[in-house]
């Protein structure tokens, strides 16, 4: 655990000195593999009772060496934080391949993965880090499925903040140093996991940095559920997380005024990881590294970031095109906030003195 | 306003122990219109919305969840934050739970002790709220300038200290109470919280300070006008003092600069507590201020100024009809004749909604409205005309047009509403009612000559009466054209299968807006047959596309599509058994708990009001139309439960069943050795795998063959002939507005009943989910476990299956709904079907079946195959007819 204690530090530490590199989609370099159900199922699952192509998180207990190799190109690329690949790994969205009784070993496997890439490529000057990733599910908290009833939810709170505990616990076990909330398309279920890592926090005796990343739906520059980017800081910020941010959404271009939102509000530090641009007709993106990495770049020298990395279509060129654009640029200091009443809806208030 | 900016404004009116109204909305379930509310309270101006479910008679965990999630689903309003109001934790955490945003939570204290205010501190931080805290503790709620301050003092010092809750989210509520009640321990009530939160801010400047501010005039219920005076002067000082928020009616807050500057004192008198008798010299003042209330007269309006003509077509296109009969009146007597007023201003004015109408500016309600206020200027000058030797008939309209409901079906609120609108554009309506024999039709048309005939119906059997109609106009060598309109009827049946039967035009009308149109093409000379000929080549197109699509069938074999029936576990099933079996009859079902069930998207559906309840009263569009819609809707379901205008009667009953094929054998006791009747079910027949069975509702009933005990239940419900009734007498005083609105309500309770009856047969009559607990839009999305499919839709299409439903709950003579010969139920609102319990009963359509199905079907209903055919028009390959629409 102290190991883990001087990994928490040093991320803090180094995160005042520069920029840190986020990696890149985990995803799309998965597909890229065109692994078929047998390649899914591996031995484990040979007999499981329905398909399991296209569950990537799967992965980390039927392919576990193919995941490593993705972590460590990405490290070797120039990440210093590498995700677990557990973006869907929970009870709730493994209902779909009716898998839930595996998430546990799932969680676990993913966050020890990424550990063991991280320490391969770990220097005394350059440690490497691993973030246990929590996705948003496949339901949403605070939006009817079903537009003629719309009290009707698919998922209560306490569904996600149990769901979550159960992953969360599998990612610290495994060995993260921190935990990403990311892709938040509704505030209320991140809120139910940041429930759960307290709970889960104040039973284990220990504490991890908290990046709580949001995705915004269209150009309209809300989350699905409908809050600003300030709304949505409002709402986490409880939490004191080490960071907040935007990914996925849409490309960096159009996602830029969202990030200087919240890099205006927030008086912790700023994450962002963009996707390749946004996806053609044929669902792929195409954005070069050096497109994003410009973009990118731009941002940094703009003081608008403390993390950045990549999100759909980004690759390990990506993510060392990205971290070349950031080389050398100093991180955005948040200007600190004279202490204030804060309160949200989907838009903000606040109560000033 | 003279409120600084910065000061915020916390809504009060969704709190049901502050509003009559709110409560009652609650209480009743109506939690759709109580959403209204809290929109008021954004709309003038509230920054948060104070929410508070704290009744005896009202479950608030299960209200404050549901309101809540009901809040995020309307931008308009959850753009504030929230503040969760309840003395309870549990409804308060219930509220944290469907947050998305940072809220309030209103209010913790320490007056349980410190570890029970810690623990609960310690959650509202970590669901991401501020929180209110009360002044009160071990000692109780405190009263005195020294005892709030110590409070606060003590609250904040724990919460920053032992738990690291920012300052910055604590808000301090000192206590409004009364003053002016008398009792002389008051007085300093109002100076207390004043001079209290000026100390705390003072003291304590990152910490925020509210308060509920109608407390203070308590002792003045009943008169808003000064309690209004009053609560602005306590804002007033309050402000001034430091106060940030407050707990307010943002629709009624006084600008403290308006107030009379002697009442105004006053009030400043009794607040700050500066004199001995101000109490008694504010009631003098008071008095005086309900005295002007109450002789305040409503300003006359302003479209009253102008002259009656103007005044009349005023009316019609308003729909109001408070003056109709006076204006009426004095127009006629600056004319010669009275029907130049019906050729003057009262055209005048429908031609203007029927312009509107026609730019879908108006919509089909304030149409109808339009309507009522024709017919009663009308039915005013009606005496005169005939004194004058003029009889209405010999009025030249712009047409004369049969409509009627065929033989066998009872439904006729759609083409109640055709009539109306064609009406009002100046035709001449013959209504024949319903159940109209096609001979009645014939011989009408012909001594009426009327130039267009109109036919209705919404079950599927009045498909192939319609086509009878058209093939015996024919017959008779008659070429009017011929309308055809209802919910089952379709472009493509009408083409298939009545077009080729008629020489003459023959049009289908999807709705009242439609039909106008129509009509006017129709009957202008010189463009029918121009219109004519380009609906007969849209039919004609229709027709050969239809024949190329069913070239390629894609049924399976019946024998193929039972071998792939739904298979479920019988071997470890056990069905639940019903609380009793045989039949049971319900006498005056309660109209309130049928109320609260209504589903009311279908409800502005027939008022060709699209859109799902409630967005489209927030449709910019719609919306107006439907929110006075809705306003008189509830006005009327009030008088109907208060009145009990409805008598809702129910019959159902449980028996033994299992499945033999794709029939349902009931046998008259568990014993299961005597048949008592068979429910005949038809099979899905697409081509389908494994993965997705061809169901029929026998798959749902244990095989007879494994010896499963199972159950099959029924019923009928009705909301009574009443509506019928009451809709007759209003129609007779000119008023179809409220004629049509009784029947559509009528409908609607009738499927609610349903809906109850249901509900109280899962809980209790059948019992197996006695401890479901679903709000009325779980009930709607049908989350619950059951089905009810009834004879004559998608899952059993075959209407004359009712017969033998009817037959074994004796519906006729216990309930008074009897069926007519196409099977229609009279009266009209009522619902029948059956009970299935298994829960993977799902609802589905059978679609078309295949011959070999049918020729079965037949030989086991004991009927001949033609008669099959007749009785699913919509299932058969290549008939044309769409499926009938739930």
């Amino acid at each position: 655990m102290s190991e883990r204690g001087d990994r928490i530090a040093a991320l803090k530490a180094k995160a005042t000195e520069r920029i840190l590199v986020l990696d890149g989609a985990m995803g799309t370099m998965i597909q890229a593999h065109n692994l078929d159900e047998a390649g899914f199922r591996g031995e484990r699952f040979a007999n499981h009772a329905c398909d399991l192509k296209g569950d990537n998180d799967l992965l980390v207990l039927t392919q576990p060496a193919l995941i490593e190799t993705i972590h460590r190109d990405f490290l070797a690329a120039g990440a210093d934080i590498v995700t677990a690949n557990s973006f869907n790994t929970s009870s709730i969205s493994q209902a779909d391949y009716k898998l839930e009784a595996s998430v546990a070993d799932m969680a676990h496997e993913a966050a020890r993965l990424a550990r063991v890439a991280a320490d391969a490529l770990t220097t005394a000057a350059r440690p490497r880090f691993v973030a246990g990733a929590l996705g948003p599910t496949n339901k949403t908290c605070s939006i009817s499925p079903d537009v003629s009833s719309p009290g009707f939810r698919a998922v209560t709170f306490d569904d996600l903040r149990l769901s979550y505990r159960e992953v969360a616990s599998g990612l610290i076990e495994g060995g993260s140093d921190l935990i990403i909330i990311e892709t938040v398309f509704d505030t209320l279920n991140a809120k139910a996991a940041l429930f759960a890592l307290e709970e889960l926090f104040d039973d284990m005796a220990l504490r991890l940095p908290i990046i709580v990343s949001a995705t915004i739906s269209d150009r309209s520059g809300r989350t699905l559920s409908g809050q600003t980017p300030e709304a949505f800081y409002i709402s986490v910020a409880h939490a004191a997380p080490f960071a907040v941010g935007l990914n996925c959404s849409l490309g960096a271009d159009q996602l830029r005024p969202y990030v200087a939102a919240l890099s205006g509000i927030a008086d912790c530090l700023i994450s962002a990881y963009p996707n390749a641009g946004l996806p053609d007709a044929l669902g792929e993106y195409r954005e070069t590294p050096e497109e994003t990495a410009a973009h990118l770049g731009e941002w940094a020298r703009a003081g608008l970031l403390n993390l950045v990395g990549g999100c759909c279509g980004t690759t390990p060129a990506h993510i060392r095109a990205i971290a070349d654009a950031v080389e050398g640029v100093a991180p955005r200091r948040a200007a600190p906030h004279e202490p204030r009443l804060w309160l949200s809806g989907l838009e903000p208030l606040e109560v000033r003195p | 306003m003279s409120l600084p900016s910065n000061f915020i404004l916390i809504g009060e009116r969704t709190n049901v122990a502050g509003s009559a109204r709110f409560k009652k909305l609650i209480a009743a379930g109506e939690f759709d219109a109580a959403l209204t509310i809290a929109r008021e309270q954004v709309e003038n101006g509230a920054n948060i919305i104070d929410i508070n479910m704290d009744d005896a008679m009202i479950e608030g965990e299960a209200a404050m969840t549901r309101f809540v999630n009901l809040i995020a689903a309307e931008p308009d309003i959850s753009r504030v934050p929230v503040m969760l109001d309840s003395s309870k934790w549990s409804i308060i955490e219930a509220g944290l739970k469907c947050l998305q945003g940072k809220g309030i939570v209103n209010s913790i204290s320490l007056k349980e002790g410190e570890a029970a205010f810690l623990d609960h501190a310690r959650l509202v931080r970590r669901y991401g709220a501020a929180t209110v805290v009360m002044a009160f503790d071990e000692n109780g709620q405190a009263g005195s300038i020294e005892h709030k301050v110590a409070i606060a003092r003590r609250a904040v010092a724990l919460l920053t200290s032992k738990i690291g809750f920012p300052a910055s989210d604590i808000i301090i509520d000192p206590n409004v109470f009364a003053v002016a009640t008398g009792i002389a321990e008051h007085d300093d009530y109002g100076r207390a919280f004043i001079e209290a939160t000026r100390l705390i801010k003072q003291e304590m400047p990152e910490v925020h300070v509210s308060g509920g501010i109608s407390n203070v005039s308590f002792a003045f219920r009943g008169t808003n006008g000064f309690r209004e005076a009053m609560h602005a002067v306590f804002l007033y000082h309050a402000i001034e003092a430091g106060l940030d928020m407050a707990i307010v009616n943002p629709t009624q807050l006084a600008i403290y600069e308006d107030i009379p500057p002697d009442v105004r004192e006053r009030v400043e008198d009794v607040i700050l507590n500066r004199r001995s008798d101000a109490t008694e010299r504010l009631i003098e003042v008071a008095g005086r201020y309900r005295a002007v209330t109450e002789t305040d007269v409503p300003a006359v309006q302003a479209w009253r100024a102008g002259d009656a003509a103007s005044r009349l077509v005023h009316a019609l296109v308003h729909g109001i009809d408070s003056h109709i009969v006076e204006d009426t009146e004095e127009v006629r007597q600056t004319v010669t004749r009275a029907l130049q007023v019906i050729e003057g201003p009262l055209m005048q004015g429908m031609s203007v909604v029927g312009d509107l109408f026609g730019a879908g500016k108006m919509f089909l309600p304030q149409v109808v409205k339009s309507a009522r206020v024709m017919k009663k200027a009308v039915a005013h000058l009606i005496p005169f005309m005939e004194s004058e030797r003029e009889a209405a008939g010999e009025r030249t309209t712009k047409g004369r047009i049969l409509l009627a409901t065929v033989k066998g079906d009872v439904h006729d609120i759609g083409k109640n509403i055709v009539g109306i609108v064609l009406q009002c554009n100046d035709y001449e309506v013959i209504d024949l009612g319903v159940m109209v024999p096609m001979n009645k039709i014939m011989d009408v048309a012909r001594e009426r000559e009327v130039d267009i005939i109109g036919l209705s119906g919404l079950i599927t059997p009045s498909l192939d009466e319609m086509g009878a109609v058209a093939r015996e106009m024919e017959r008779r060598k008659l070429s009017l054209p011929l309308l055809i309109g209802g919910a089952t009827t379709s472009r493509v049946h009408t083409a298939l299968k009545i077009e080729p039967g008629y020489s003459g035009p023959t049009i289908h009308v999807p709705d009242a807006s439609k039909a106008v149109g129509v009509v006017g093409q129709l009957i202008a000379l010189d463009q029918r047959e121009a219109f004519a000929t380009t609906i007969r080549a849209d039919y004609e197109i229709l027709r050969v596309k239809h024949a190329r699509e069913r070239r390629g069938d894609d049924r399976a074999s019946i024998e193929a599509a039972r071998a792939n029936r739904l298979r479920l576990d019988w071997a470890k099933a056990h069905p639940p058994a019903p609380t009793f079996l045989g039949t049971r009859v319900i006498e005056a079902f309660p109209l309130h708990e049928i109320a609260a069930l209504i589903d009311w998207t279908p409800f502005f559906r027939t008022w060709e009001l699209a859109g799902a309840f409630p967005a489209l009263l927030d449709d910019p569009v719609v919306g107006p139309s439907a929110r006075d819609l809705f306003r008189d809707a509830q006005a009327m379901l009030a008088r109907i439960i208060d009145e009990r205008w409805f008598k809702a009667r129910a019959t159902l009953g449980f028996w033994s069943a299992n499945s033999s094929g794709d029939d349902i054998v009931l046998h008259t006791s568990d014993a299961r050795d005597a048949p008592l009747a068979t429910v005949h079910g038809l099979r899905q027949q697409m081509r389908r795998d494994e993965r997705r069975p061809n169901l029929a509702l026998a798959d749902f009933i244990g095989p007879h063959d494994l010896g499963v005990a199972d159950y099959l239940g029924a019923f009928v419900v009705t909301a009574g002939a009443e509506a019928e009734t009451i809709a007759a007498d209003f129609a007779a005083a000119h008023d179809d507005y409220n004629a049509i609105m009784v029947k559509a309500l009528a409908d609607r309770c009738a499927e609610a009943l349903a809906e109850a009856l249901h509900a109280r047969v899962r809980r209790d009559y059948w019992g197996y989910a006695p401890d479901e607990a679903l709000d009325n839009a779980a009930l709607i999305a049908e989350a619950y476990r059951g089905i009810r499919p009834a004879p004559g839709y998608p899952a059993c299409p075959d209407h004359s299956e009712k017969r033998s439903l009817f037959d074994i709950l004796d519906a006729e003579r216990i309930i008074g709904v009897r069926l007519t010969e196409s099977f229609a139920m009279w009266p009209p609102s009522s619902v029948c079907g059956y009970y299935f319990s298994h829960p993977e009963a799902r609802y589905f359509g059978v679609g078309k079946i295949g011959l070999d199905q049918l020729t079965d079907y037949a030989k086991r209903k004991g009927i001949s195959l033609a008669e099959a055919l007749r009785w699913l028009p919509g299932n058969i390959e290549g008939d044309g007819a769409t499926d009938a629409a739930a």
